[in-house]
């Protein structure tokens, strides 16, 4: 019975969203202005000089990037809406960065690479099924809002995944190693759904 | 780029104590005075001192003293899930 | 206590000013369970459609306080209980509570002393109730608290505190000032420091039972300021709020 207990006078602070934007928060999410920052852990300072961005795993041959020459790889701008498991949604974000397509074709795919995991300086994992990140579905970024994207959020580069829930998209991120088979990371090991797609609620294991 | 001291994710940071009621429901005991051991430097804490996030999708602990992610829980329509491959041990006590 | 943590319906009996930002709220328990000085409640709000929003409150009040608890809570911008219970809750409202809660971060006269308190903000809550209940207890551990605020209308519980150091019970109290300070300010002005705990801390000996409340940042310059003036750290207990109040 407790279970069911409304407060009396609560709304929380979630605000209606315009009619014209409603189509674009999927469902049991609310739009928020701000930008709220969750993390599992302290920022992790990162020295731009000993930075580097690799990709791994099923590939012929691995390839690393230094911090000046991932800022020479062609860059894009991307506007687009992201959607946080813990409710709230963010639109028209703005964001510069390098499409994971153009990252990708610096290797060659093994055939049985079927799955991806992005880790992180600090020791974060999320894993998605390859397709998720291909044909301008997932892109690398440095900046936010036309300004270098703050550690805080994830800087000095953060994957950014926005067709799937906002934990994909792994700030800090350092590498990307491509695998044949599915592997669980940090909160898909922990409940949450190794896919993450916002428009069908898969939120949780078994969503 | 920020310095430690302005450090939003350190400052939201709190400690197990603030993750009590969670642990209470779920243990049917008291867990903030339970030792427990990281795994990764050894160190033993009492519950409510290790570091806690929350501002997450889950709850993460981390050791106080190496920062290493001790506990992870996290509460879903079909169960609790409790990752505590961090840490050595818990005593929970009788 | 071995029981699961059950939730129960409190209802707010009283409500009270401390500061601008600040407010007590007195709330009677169908269930009420004695408390340890130091301990809190979980509160749980839920809206019509189902969002639920939970955040823990430090106990005020003393264990010897029988059928109600005392919740002082201060509201943070933008934080959504909080300004709720500031803004829209009112005497008679029911709200869903477990605990009380926590067992780390808790002193009784048992316990003994000498005692070292050092609250930052609303931190000084906890610390409240340990002294509340030292005095209901009849304790005379000497005891001494160090609180920070901005500024002198935010010393939540200042009369009170007053009235306790003067009661000769062995109780002193210290306040720092961070931002402004009254005209005729006699109290520290600055962040706590280890020079300034050295001075707060040093009649109490080597090794005073030392619990720390406030932001985290308050919290590890408190700690790191004992450590460094020779308190072990098994005499250390510190607890942390973060700036969004939960």
């Amino acid at each position: 019975m407790a279970n069911e207990f409304v407060t009396r006078g609560f709304v929380g602070k979630r605000q209606a969203s315009s009619a014209t934007k409603t189509q674009r928060i999927p469902p049991g999410q609310h739009e928020v202005k701000d930008f709220p920052v969750l993390s599992a852990g302290p920022t992790p300072r990162v020295a731009l000089d000993r930075w580097s961005f690799t990709i791994e795993g099923f590939v012929r041959e691995k390839v690393s990037w230094n911090w000046d020459e991932f800022l020479k790889l062609p860059a894009q701008q991307f506007t687009v809406d992201i959607h946080c498991v813990t409710t709230w949604s963010k639109l028209d974000t703005r964001w510069t960065g390098v499409s994971v397509d153009t990252l990708l074709e610096h290797v060659e795919l093994d055939p049985r690479a079927a799955f991806v995991t992005a880790y992180t300086f600090e020791g974060y994992t999320t894993n998605m099924p390859l397709p998720d990140i291909l044909n301008g579905r997932a892109f690398v970024a440095y900046e936010y809002d036309g300004l270098p994207l703050a550690a805080a959020h994830g800087g000095p580069v953060r994957l950014v995944v926005p067709h799937l829930y906002f934990w994909k998209s792994a700030k800090w991120v350092t590498g990307l190693r491509l695998m044949d088979k599915d592997r669980s990371g940090f909160w898909e090991s922990a409940g949450y759904n190794n896919h993450g797609d916002p428009w069908k609620e898969e939120r949780y294991t078994g969503d | 780029m920020e310095t430690e001291a302005d450090d939003v994710n350190r400052a939201m940071m709190l400690d197990g104590n603030a993750v009590a009621g969670r642990f209470a429901a779920l243990f049917g005991a008291e867990m903030t005075t339970s030792l427990t051991e990281c795994a990764s430097c050894g160190q033993d804490h009492m519950m409510g001192a290790l570091l806690a996030f929350t501002h997450a999708p889950g709850v993460v602990l981390r050791c106080p003293s190496c920062e290493a992610v001790m506990i992870k829980l996290v509460e879903t329509p079909r169960g609790v899930y409790l990752d505590a491959r961090g840490a050595a041990f818990v005593r929970i006590a009788r | 206590m071995n029981l699961p943590l059950q939730w129960q319906l409190a209802t707010i009996a009283a409500v009270r000013s401390e500061t601008p930002e600040v407010k007590t709220f007195s709330l009677h328990l169908p269930d009420w369970m004695r408390h340890r000085a130091g301990q809190h409640y979980d509160l749980r709000l839920r809206a019509a459609d189902g969002y639920e929003a939970q955040r823990s409150y430090s106990i005020a009040s003393a264990p010897e306080t029988e059928g109600q608890v005392q919740l002082t809570i201060e509201k943070i911008n933008d934080g959504e209980v909080s300004s709720f219970l500031h803004e829209v809750a009112v005497v008679g409202d029911r709200i869903e509570v477990r605990g009380p809660i926590g067992g780390y971060f808790v002193w009784e006269a048992a316990l003994g002393g000498p005692l070292l308190l050092i609250g930052g903000g609303s931190g000084v809550v906890p610390l409240m109730a340990m002294l509340r209940h030292r005095a209901a207890a009849g304790s005379r551990v000497p005891t001494r608290l160090l609180l920070s605020a901005r500024s002198y209308d935010d010393l939540i519980y200042r009369e009170e505190l007053d009235a306790l150091a003067a009661d000769g019970s062995g109780f002193e109290v210290f306040y720092t000032l961070t931002r402004s300070q009254p005209s005729d300010w006699h109290g520290y002005s600055r962040r706590i420091d280890a020079a300034m705990l050295a001075t707060v801390a040093g009649p109490l000996g080597r090794t005073p039972l030392c619990y720390i409340c406030g932001p985290t940042l308050l919290v590890e310059a408190a700690a790191n300021g004992l450590a460094e003036i020779g308190v072990p750290a098994n005499r250390i207990r510190t607890e942390r709020f973060g700036p969004s109040g939960s």
